[in-house]
């Protein structure tokens, strides 16, 4: 491993930009084509908070009436990314929709096998934006490959007139608008923006914590037009989501030379070709974490991401690597901070690298926690109830 | 075992062939968008992971197609294009290139030409691909077993065997499936359905794998059939 000394000077780069961006505005492309009759877009509900983006443009958040698009990795393997979006929301008391209306991005498919074209992907999109315009509530993309992968449609509809005619034939097929959102917002943009209101409930001290942040390569490389920078956080060289939210609730955020790096996830390699995915996380990003920052938590906001950098670790273990980085989603740290439930809400036990360690540096008992959630499951196990409620979760003290 | 660059593995492949496969490349709508010339700089090759443990290059990638050079093209899309990571790295081009989008358009064209190349990188695949595509969701709980992820060590055993639990004592009431990542809507599949008929998504499955097509059409025909849609479009 050669170590370069790139990162004192990003850090110490002076930010400017651009006098213009070096990138169209997709607001006025969008609007434009809204004008002309060609497709709706749907506006961000008030209130709303805004960002800036990477070229100095602003990108307006919404902080509630919702309609959550989850992601297909999130939900069936990581599922306590997903939960713990909603109860933040619940926490807050903002009106959203978890919808049964919504399928897949399909974009893990599609880069892993290319069985599908511009047309369907597209049309896949636009469908669940079409289902999301229908509730009156605006859609927040949990994935980052959903998020850069619509970001990637979005840029291909505008573009393409073919295109927007085959799709727009589709959809009057299903009975369905062409509707783009006026932004494409990524649930760990809307924990940035509400990271001020989330700070306001925090009840846990997480000033113990050391922690190294993982950007979704989805995010912040592809279409990188839209992603959030500021001047505060890394001298706008790098995204300010997750780290500014861990900031925020007094975690100390620790740099390592390959931040840029992706995970090793590689789509068809995470399913088929493992051997990559493991070697990558291990070697190029959670070695270099431990030897460089020796942080207590790896902090990420994308599916692959949680999934590989957590997963690879026990292979790199039985080969001596230096691994043991529990990994974690940002909407889980930020409801534990808040006082979620490690276990009945952050789902702690569907992740893989010992995490005991760090909530016990952060004053929890994990074994007791473990006991509350089983005394949960045995209420289904014994049949006093089919499935587990928010009421459920809420009864149990903080 | 590295990349062979000869150009003797392929020789017999005839030059109108490959030429016609990189026409289809080329007609991509996507295509002229993604690459604008090479400075030969390296930077993609410098942020790309699969260049770290491939014999893979993301700038071979873009020279080759800026200088249309067909029969390496040929040879990449049989034996370089299924290394890449697809995580766009790449696309810190300083001139504007997107080896990661070539990539994306040339396996494309390779599935939809039934390359034998590209039948062999998505074999173990096809359980993924009649995943996403009958149900809507990739991902399952369910995949969740030992000896799919044998890797990920016993912890892949403790959720497994708890899975049913586990998936009801999860609060939202869209994710008590263990078959779907969520509950998805009856209308919404019949929709999805709809979209990989009208796209031609289903001829493609079909190009690469004939006994997954049989078995997509058997699922899709009975639902759309009971929703009175005629399938013969």
């Amino acid at each position: 491993m050669i170590h370069l000394p790139v990162v004192n000077q990003a850090r110490d780069r002076n930010f400017e930009l651009p006098e213009t961006p070096p990138t169209e505005d997709y607001h006025d492309i969008l609007d434009q084509l809204e004008k002309d009759g060609e497709i709706i877009v749907q506006r961000v509900p008030e209130p709303y908070i805004e960002v800036k983006t990477k070229y100095g443009r602003t990108k307006k958040i919404p902080v509630e009436r919702t309609w959550h698009h989850k992601s297909c990795g999130q939900c069936g393997h990581i599922p306590g990314y997903s939960t713990s979006i909603f109860w933040l929301n619940r926490k807050l008391g903002l009106d959203y929709i978890d919808p049964k209306d919504q399928t897949s991005c399909t974009a893990w498919n599609y880069y892993a096998s290319a069985t599908s074209n511009p047309a369907a992907q597209a049309a896949v999109a636009i469908r669940n934006f079409a289902a999301a315009y229908e509730t009156g509530y605006f859609p927040i993309i949990h994935c980052g490959t959903s998020f850069g992968h619509y970001k990637e449609v979005r840029q291909s509809l505008m573009h393409y007139p073919e295109l927007r005619a085959q799709v727009r034939k589709i959809m009057e097929k299903l009975g369905k608008k062409l509707v783009i959102p006026e932004e494409i917002v990524h649930y760990s943009e809307w924990v940035y923006a509400m990271r001020d209101r989330i700070a306001e409930h925090q009840v846990m001290d997480m000033s113990p914590i050391t922690a190294t942040v993982h950007p979704a390569c989805h995010y912040h490389k592809l279409i990188e037009e839209d992603a959030i920078y500021t001047p505060e956080i890394y001298g706008a060289q790098r995204t300010a989501i997750i780290t500014g939210v861990l900031q925020k609730i007094g975690v100390n955020v620790a740099d390592y030379s390959t931040w840029f790096d992706c995970c090793g996830f590689g789509f068809r390699h995470i399913l088929v070709s493992r051997d990559f995915s493991r070697s990558f996380a291990v070697q190029r990003k959670i070695e270099v974490m431990k030897e460089e920052a020796n942080p207590d938590l790896v902090v990420t906001h994308d599916t692959g991401c949680v999934t590989t950098l957590d997963q690879s670790q026990f292979a790199g273990k039985a080969h001596d690597k230096k691994v043991g980085l529990p990994v974690l989603s940002d909407s889980q740290v930020a409801a534990l901070a808040l006082g979620a439930h490690p276990y009945l809400v952050l789902q702690m036990h569907w992740h893989n690298t010992d995490n005991k360690p760090f909530l016990e540096k952060i004053g929890i008992d994990p074994e007791e926690k473990w006991r509350e959630f089983e005394e949960q499951v045995d209420k289904l196990k014994n049949g006093e109830q089919l499935y587990l409620t928010w009421d459920d979760v809420e009864s149990v003290p903080v | 075992m590295g990349l062979d660059l000869s150009m003797n593995k392929y020789a017999d492949v005839p030059y109108e062939e490959k030429e016609r496969l990189f026409n289809e490349v080329k007609a991509d709508l996507r295509f002229h968008h993604a690459l604008y010339g090479c400075y030969e700089c390296g930077i993609c090759v410098a942020a790309c992971p699969s260049a770290r443990f491939y014999d893979f290059s993301p700038r071979v990638i873009a020279q080759a197609t800026a200088r249309e050079d067909v029969d390496l093209i040929y040879t990449l899309m049989n034996d370089s294009i299924w290394d890449c990571s697809q995580c766009f790295s790449c696309d810190r081009c300083p001139r504007h290139n997107s080896p990661g989008m070539l990539i994306t358009i040339m396996r494309e064209v390779a599935v939809n030409n039934g390359l034998q190349t590209a039948k062999e990188a998505l074999e173990g695949y096809g359980r993924i691909i009649y995943k996403i595509m009958s149900t809507g969701t990739q991902v399952s709980p369910d995949m969740l077993q030992p000896n799919a992820f044998p890797d990920w060590g016993p912890h892949v055993k403790d959720i497994s065997d708890n899975l049913e639990w586990w998936r009801k004592a999860l609060p939202p009431e869209t994710l008590h499936t263990t078959e779907t990542g969520w509950a998805v809507d009856d209308k919404t599949i019949i929709e999805l359905y709809l979209i990989w008929h009208m796209t031609g998504v289903m001829d493609m499955i079909e190009e690469i794998d004939d006994g997954l097509h049989m078995i997509l059409v058997d699922v899709m025909e009975e639902k759309l059939e009971e929703e009175g849609y005629d399938v013969s479009f």
